[in-house]
């Protein structure tokens, strides 16, 4: 069985050939062919990781973790960074998250993307993402890691800005990759103090060191380890913030949703953007050591999640309300491991990827239902007036399959649909006995324990998640039809739907991989694990119940038109306004940033490189000129006149010399 | 002395030179042919030098030595080591490329035009392979005329402007130079550069050694270019026909930092470690200006020209880091920006000679309508604005973490540095926007549709986008031989720092 670890690499080696076979032959063959090839290639690499996880259970605990250099990537000098893989409880964590949920999303989009013109491009973009989202957790030093970062960064580019044709996806894609490289940009400084003060880059050695000397000498200077670390963490959680969306640098993620859903459903809720929690949990020796960065990614997270979540409220469009949920529960992960709840962030970073996964795809069913429902009445229906609103806000575009006002009583017309979103939808209000709940409390329980105050955050958090979960049900799929379209609206087939029945059976039992008492993922991940607090799960759940039921209570049978306006309105206008506007944080990020950084490459284009830096050789230039004024005859304009005069100073001088000599 | 494989690769475009001069002007295939097939064996026999190369000698290799001027001791004095070997094989390369890429852009005075290349090529190959001060001064200023004609007649409507100031702006800078290498000679008796090297202790730790750095580098940062020096190269990249722009960016640009490489650090090494502040001050400040006024550019030449700027600061950057991390990635990321900006140039050549404009407000939409192209552009992109598993992030990656660890550097400069790398995946990125995502802004551009890659876009492209990969995934194949070379550099550096001013 050990022999399997000599062979991990070949996760990362199926997506890679099922990536290149599909750009150099998919087109020569129909969608079929294609899909097979992706979607091969994806199991291959579950069946691996899943042959690696059997290998690693089949050793005692403490040797289960196992290194396998490739090759020696970069040797210049002092710098040594091999391509190496390491395989531990952690690394094969991640592998069958991304492995896993990778395969039921790529057969999911088999279907949803059926008939697209870049069907093939498609999945050489998501074969592409599994082998770097795959590089990313299996690397053994940090400068691997950040390969699979920037990588699955590139495929969140290439995804988002998917149907490049409209300008706004395209925009939302390059906005993802510059955000992220903000905090790359941090991330990188990380990595150069990490090697000046560790003279590697590798997992192993650092943690040993860090843990075993109490001082370091940098430039010079005899440090306190502890300090160092600190510097070290706080860069690092620079990249953290970007890549998993943490205040302040979340802004790309609602943006992200221009991607095609089952992207959406992959990189920008399962697994991409939880690489940040990854990367936080792998450095966990480093953030032990430096209360203060673990302090800070704590409060990040808590009050991420609690931004986010009433963001989410004021949302219409499904999958933006998704997006700022997806971002709220990243802060709950992070808060978790930022207060050293290693054990619960990534099992809520797993019980997530299951019931996010599934909630964009079935958000995808949705949408697709109601495509092929307004194709239908489409013929039947011309372009209709929609009376004035008295609403604050825009109303919805008719033609949105995304805006949840012109959705309404999508139960009966997709029913599988229906039951598979509200168990996703469920789980992460955190009912019992959903997989949500046991993660979720144990993020609680955690917290409670360690930082009161960021309990209360994430108490408040998780209300407001059930909240607008509940909301987002009513509006989705109870009430009547709003629209000719939801009216009209079809249950996907069998493609989409079966990979939703797995998501939904995974968010119903995934909470028993670290079930209270036993906690079997706590031991095999090898991390404490909070014991299970009755009070905070009694409180919890209490909490959602009421917040679904305030929810029910607002919104049953309240819109019947497209234009009718949210109930919350009325009861609470100035902020259902400024939870709608995203309380116009992205504004004014626009307004200071984006609009200074155009007035500060128009003036260095203009005034500074035109007028003083050019104009001042041109001035010489022109000086030169003048003042030989006198000698204009020599001035005849021919190059190789001056070259000749410069070769006769140039003779002058050598002879000067020579005669001095 | 063995075969001169080095002479022979230095001098075999001149075959194809003298075979030209025979062809008659009208037989234009031909000339081109030979031009081509000449600089791609040139290439091949360059390939030699690499199969022969002792990757664990630190010195000079493939020497060949003359007399050529006895009275003056200047000779005819060639070598090759673990820096210059790549910057040969980038230059042969990159060269053959270029000649291939004219083949339809070309159609006046088509024999002038690759008489001038092949011309040019000698004189390249001959400033990395000198050894010799005054046979490299030769070679340097030799350089100037084929390109300055290269701009002033196949260049565009304000070729002559640009030319001029090519021409005249990088000549007052290598007088500077050409005094220095006389007064060098002169005190040693010696023009040739191990000789300096072992006397170098007349001149270390006076006066004169920063006077010598000076001289030296004011020539080497027009040709880079270093801010503030680099007016004139959006003027020549824009007016230069592709071919020139890849040559210039490719190779040219390399000569300025291959000269502070190879006669700065190790002549003056203790003047180095004294300017290196300031130096990387200068290099740094064009890093991120180069970044911000190229997102500012609506001409893509221009924009690619600024970000020349940028990407070449990265490269003093390293040099200036003084240790062996931070030169390997210098020397690495020249290779990287030839590859990488001549690429870019030869891209926005091909839809220039397709729609005759470069203003990217009249493009949009063009992935749609050229998805190979498209996505050729998106790697070549990706390679530029340094995406770890390309060629670029390797050669930025290690020279900010030399310039991280330098003993002559604060980290502020890395920090600052490192900012360069958000800005480049913004004028990146928006320029890849501007250009093929999106909407078409334009009705010409339809017919683009209709008119695929041809044959030689393509041949020029592939070899390049092999090594942007190869660079990216297997940096070894070139930092192996180099390193070696590069301690030799280290070595000469360090000792210094013992000795006081």
């Amino acid at each position: 069985m050990d022999a399997v670890l000599d062979y991990a690499f070949l996760a990362i080696l199926f997506p890679i050939i099922g990536l290149l076979l599909n750009a150099f032959l998919g087109d020569r063959w129909r969608e079929r062919g294609v899909a097979w090839v992706a979607c091969l290639a994806s199991g291959a690499a579950l069946v691996v990781s899943l042959l690696v996880f059997a290998a690693l259970l089949g050793r005692p605990p403490e040797a289960r973790l196992v290194e396998r250099t490739l090759y020696p990537w970069i040797s210049a000098g002092a710098l040594q960074v091999p391509f190496a893989l390491r395989l531990d409880p952690l690394s094969v964590t991640m592998m069958l998250v991304v492995t896993g949920v990778g395969t039921i999303i790529h057969i999911y989009a088999v279907g949803y993307m059926h008939g697209d013109p870049r069907f093939q491009r498609f999945f050489v973009y998501m074969n592409l993402f599994l082998a770097s989202m795959l590089v990313l957790v299996m690397g053994n030093n940090y400068l691997v890691l950040f390969i699979g970062w920037e990588l699955v960064g590139l495929c969140s580019y290439l995804l988002i800005g998917f149907w490049f044709e409209d300008l706004s996806k395209a925009a939302a894609a390059r906005k993802a990759f510059v955000v992220n490289r903000i905090g790359d940009f941090g991330f990188l400084l990380g990595l150069f103090l990490l090697f000046v003060t560790f003279g590697t880059l590798e997992f192993g050695p650092i943690f040993e060191m860090a843990e075993q000397s109490a001082t370091v000498v940098l430039a010079g200077l005899t440090l306190p380890m502890r300090d160092v670390v600190t510097i070290i963490t706080l860069l690092l959680f620079v990249g953290a913030v970007g890549k998993s969306a943490q205040i302040p640098l979340y802004v790309w993620l609602p943006d992200a949703m221009a991607g095609p859903t089952p992207v959406s459903a992959l990189i920008h809720a399962a697994t991409m953007v939880t690489a940040g929690v990854y990367m936080v949990t792998r450095s966990a020796v480093l953030y032990e050591m430096a209360p203060l960065s673990s302090g800070l990614v704590a409060w990040v997270g808590a009050l991420t999640a609690l931004l986010a979540a009433t963001i989410a409220v004021g949302q219409f469009d499904i999958k933006r309300v998704l997006a700022y949920s997806t971002i709220s529960q990243l802060g709950f992960m992070m808060a978790a491991v930022g207060l050293g709840g290693y054990t619960a962030g990534m099992f809520h970073l797993v019980t997530h990827a299951f019931f996010k996964a599934l909630l964009f795809l079935a958000a995808g069913s949705v949408i697709h239902g109601l495509q092929h429902g307004m194709h239908a009445s489409a013929a039947s229906q011309g372009a209709e007036a929609f009376p004035a609103s008295a609403s604050p806000l825009p109303p919805p575009d008719p033609h949105d399959p995304q805006d949840m006002r012109n959705m309404g009583g999508l139960r009966e017309r997709q029913p599988l649909t229906f039951w598979t979103y509200t168990i996703g939808a469920l789980a992460l209000a955190g009912l019992p006995p959903l997989a949500g709940f046991f993660s979720k409390d144990e993020i609680l329980a955690d917290a409670l324990e360690r930082n009161p105050a960021i309990w209360l955050v994430l108490t408040v958090a998780a209300f407001f998640t059930a909240f607008y979960m509940g909301r987002q049900l009513w509006l989705i799929f109870f009430g009547r039809p709003r629209t000719e379209a939801a009216a009209h609206a079809e249950e996907s087939g069998p493609v989409m739907t079966i990979p939703l029945i797995l998501l939904a059976l995974g968010s119903v039992v995934a909470g028993l991989i670290n079930f209270p008492g036993p906690h079997p993922f706590a031991d095999f991940i090898r991390h404490h694990a909070a014991p299970f607090n009755p009070t905070v799960a009694l409180t919890s759940t209490v909490l959602a119940l009421i917040a679904l039921g305030l929810a029910y209570r607002i919104y049953r049978d309240r819109l019947r038109a497209t234009t009718d306006p949210d109930p919350l309105l009325q009861t609470a206008r100035g902020l259902f306004v400024g939870a709608y506007n995203a309380w116009y944080v992205d504004r004014s990020y626009h307004r200071v940033f984006v609009q200074g950084f155009y007035a500060l490459a128009a003036f260095l284009a203009r005034p500074v490189e035109a007028g003083v830096i050019d104009g001042t050789v041109n001035g010489v230039a022109r000086l030169v000129r003048r003042t030989a004024g006198q000698l204009r005859r020599l001035q005849t304009g021919y190059v190789r006149q001056y070259a000749l005069a410069v070769m006769v100073g140039v003779v002058a001088i050598v002879a000067w010399f020579l005669l001095s000599a | 002395m063995g075969f001169p494989l080095l002479s022979l690769v230095t001098f075999l475009p001149l075959v194809g030179v003298l075979i030209i001069l025979f062809l008659r002007r009208e037989q234009e295939a031909a000339i081109r042919w030979v031009a081509f097939l000449t600089s791609a064996l040139t290439f091949l026999v360059s390939l030699l030098l690499v199969v022969n190369f002792d990757r664990t000698e630190a010195g000079f290799q493939f020497v060949e030595r003359a007399a050529w001027i006895p009275a003056w001791g200047i000779d005819y004095f060639v070598g090759l080591d673990g820096i210059s070997l790549w910057l040969v094989l980038l230059t042969t390369l990159i060269s053959a490329i270029a000649i291939l890429s004219s083949f339809t852009a070309i159609t006046e005075r088509v024999k002038a035009y690759y008489l001038l290349m092949l011309l040019l090529q000698v004189a390249m190959v001959g400033v990395f392979v000198a050894l010799d001060l005054f046979l490299f001064y030769v070679f340097w200023e030799f350089t100037l005329v084929p390109m300055f004609l290269l701009i002033g007649i196949w260049g565009g409507p304000r070729r002559v402007y640009a030319a001029v100031k090519f021409f005249l702006y990088t000549l007052v800078g290598s007088i500077l130079m050409l005094l220095a290498i006389l007064y060098l000679g002169l005190q040693t008796g010696s023009f040739a550069l191990p000789d300096l090297m072992a006397q170098s202790g007349r001149w270390v730790g006076t006066a004169a050694e920063l006077w010598l750095f000076l001289a030296f580098a004011v020539a080497f940062a027009i040709k880079v270019p270093l801010w503030p020096f680099h007016s004139w190269l959006p003027d020549a990249h824009v007016e230069a026909p592709t071919a020139g722009s890849v040559i210039l960016a490719g190779i040219l640009l390399k000569m300025g930092t291959y000269g502070f490489l190879r006669f700065n650090l190790p002549l003056f090494p203790q003047a180095s470690r004294t300017m290196a502040p300031i130096v990387a001050g200068l290099a740094v400040v064009g890093i991120l200006y180069g970044a911000v006024v190229s997102f500012a550019q609506d001409d893509v030449k221009k924009l690619v020209a600024f970000s020349s700027v940028s990407h070449l600061g990265f490269v003093m950057l390293g040099l200036f880091a003084l240790n062996g991390i931070g030169i390997q990635g210098a020397v690495l990321q020249m290779v990287n920006h030839g590859l990488s900006t001549g690429a870019l140039f030869l891209i926005v050549g091909i839809l220039y000679e397709r729609r005759h404009t470069r203003d990217m407000d009249r493009f949009g939409g063009l992935w749609a309508l050229m998805p190979l192209y498209g996505t050729l552009t998106l790697i070549v992109v990706l390679s530029s604005l340094g995406l770890p598993g390309l060629n670029g992030f390797i050669g930025e990656f290690t020279i900010l973490q030399g310039a991280f660890a330098s003993e002559v550097l604060g980290w502020g400069y890395t920090a600052l540095a490192a900012f360069g790398v958000v800005l480049a995946a913004i004028y990146l990125l928006t320029m890849f926007q501007r250009v093929f995502l999106g909407q078409s802004r334009d009705p010409a551009n339809a017919e683009l549709a209709h008119q695929p890659l041809r044959w030689h876009e393509l041949a020029v492209l592939v070899p390049i986008l092999v090594l942007i990969f190869w660079i990216g995934l297997h940096p070894n194949t070139f930092f192996g031989p180099m390193q070696r070379s590069v301690e030799a550099v280290v070595g000469f550096l360090g000792g210094s720092a013992l000795a006081g001013w």
